[in-house]
């Protein structure tokens, strides 16, 4: 005993060494076990602060784009309702609310912090739940998808961006309606890969891809990107099909997050459902 | 003493501050993310204590985790590189070769501190790139991020020696 008790005060480096590396690989491992949620940081008040302070001396050198971008989105908007046609009729309104199963409420916020070269990317926007975000609610720009959040403090949330490989993103094409799943491998932050589509789908370079609207997170129809590539491997059934993300994750700085108010109704009926 | 605390302390929140709000916003073709906050684990003297020296790149390591939901693997990384840091010194140190207490650039040869740093980079980069994609499925992939990751943080590093951390 004493002299294990000599040779721990001998290589006390050692030891501590085994303790601290010990402690690390355990968070490691956690992180990667279960719902990583618990040990995300960036959406709490100390880095939450840092970050935003930081992206408000970031975001002045990038009006100019910013400007460019809302104005486009504006035009966008103008022509989707004013200007270009007929006011719509009060009917056509609560129709088309109808067809879309629900009324979704949009919240803009700003990107604090964000990162597109890990194999798991994650975003901190400013607005938490005295904003009325919520976990699991998505997040869009004007041309694309960009993450759904995770984990919300009181004026932070944190996002699980596109760009990460822990999960899936059901979509599909626009023009025939086949679904398929959208993941997301590391290494290039403008493409994706839209997997289980059928090599007897017609699908051409150019296709708008949009989300199916079965996860109830994202509303159906919001464009996450393009066909860009496609092949079929021998002997499989499926195309393999690089998509280019409409959302550019590099310049992200104000999204929209999308709060679906039935969402936990469809939750508990699938829940019943085996 | 006092003043080399003070200078220790100033150094920890400045890369930390460098690697959180700068480093990791640049991103280069998504292989390469340089880390530059290793500085303070290889700048400590050369005689710090073994314990203090893994509490340290714990502390580093587990901040810059904390700033970039990555729990655990720089901490990891970072503990590592401490403990071995001591072998490396000795390994690449001639006999008679007088190594200063201080192991920045201007008080050794470039060929040293060159030497010391790429081993302790490489080292690390690897450990924290492998922690971090969890699975050897796409070895080479990883591998080349390490090794693109590595040239620039040495780059950085000895290049930083050469701007700021002259004293």
């Amino acid at each position: 005993m004493r002299s294990l008790l000599r040779y721990f005060i001998k290589n006390y480096a050692f030891v501590l060494f085994l303790l601290l590396e010990a402690i690390s690989i355990a968070l490691v491992f956690k992180y990667n076990a279960y719902h990583k949620a618990m040990y995300l940081n960036t959406a709490n008040r100390v880095s939450g602060t840092v970050y935003e302070s930081f992206i408000t001396v970031k975001n002045y050198f990038r009006l100019a784009r910013i400007n460019k971008l809302l104005a486009e989105e504006n035009t966008r908007l103008r022509s989707l309702t004013g200007y270009s046609r007929e006011p719509l009729e009060v009917n056509e309104i609560i129709e088309n609310i109808d067809a879309e199963g629900g009324i979704y409420r949009y919240t803009s916020a700003m990107v604090i912090n964000n990162s597109v070269n890990r194999p798991f990317n994650y975003i901190t926007i400013n607005k938490g739940a005295k904003h009325g975000i919520k976990p699991d609610q998505a997040i869009i720009t004007h041309n694309g998808i960009v993450g759904v959040t995770l984990k919300v403090s009181d004026s932070y949330s944190l996002a699980m961006s596109v760009l990460n490989g822990r999960w899936s993103i059901s979509a599909k094409i626009k023009k025939n309606n086949y679904f398929g799943s959208l993941v997301w491998e590391s290494g290039d932050y403008r493409t994706a890969s839209l997997k289980e589509i059928p090599i007897h789908v017609d699908i051409a370079k150019g296709d708008t891809v949009v989300t199916s609207g079965f996860s109830a997170i994202f509303p159906e129809g919001l464009t996450i990107g393009t066909i860009g590539d496609f092949h079929q491997a021998d002997g499989d059934n499926y195309y393999n099909i690089t998509l280019a993300l409409g959302a550019d994750f590099k310049s992200l700085s104000y999204v929209e997050v999308i709060d679906n108010p039935d969402r936990d109704e469809v939750w508990e009926l699938e829940k019943i459902s085996p | 003493m006092i003043s080399s605390y003070f200078k220790y302390t100033v150094m920890f929140i400045l890369l930390v501050l460098i690697q959180i709000l700068i480093l990791n916003q640049v991103q280069f073709s998504g292989y390469i993310n340089p880390f530059m906050y290793i500085l303070f684990i290889l700048l400590l003297p050369v005689n710090t204590p073994a314990y203090a020296l893994l509490i340290l790149a714990f502390l580093i390591g587990i901040t810059i985790d904390l700033f970039s939901n990555s729990m655990g693997i720089h901490a990891s990384a970072s503990v590592f590189v401490a403990y071995i840091r001591p072998a490396v010194i000795r390994i690449i140190s001639v006999r008679g070769d007088e190594i200063d207490n201080f192991p920045g650039l201007l008080q050794n040869k470039f060929s040293w501190f060159l030497t010391y740093t790429s081993i302790i980079v490489a080292i690390h980069h690897f450990i924290l790139f492998y922690l971090e994609v969890f699975s050897f499925s796409g070895f080479f992939n990883t591998l080349l991020r390490v090794i693109l990751s590595s040239i620039f943080s040495i780059f950085i590093i000895v290049l930083s020696q050469f701007i700021i951390f002259r004293k």
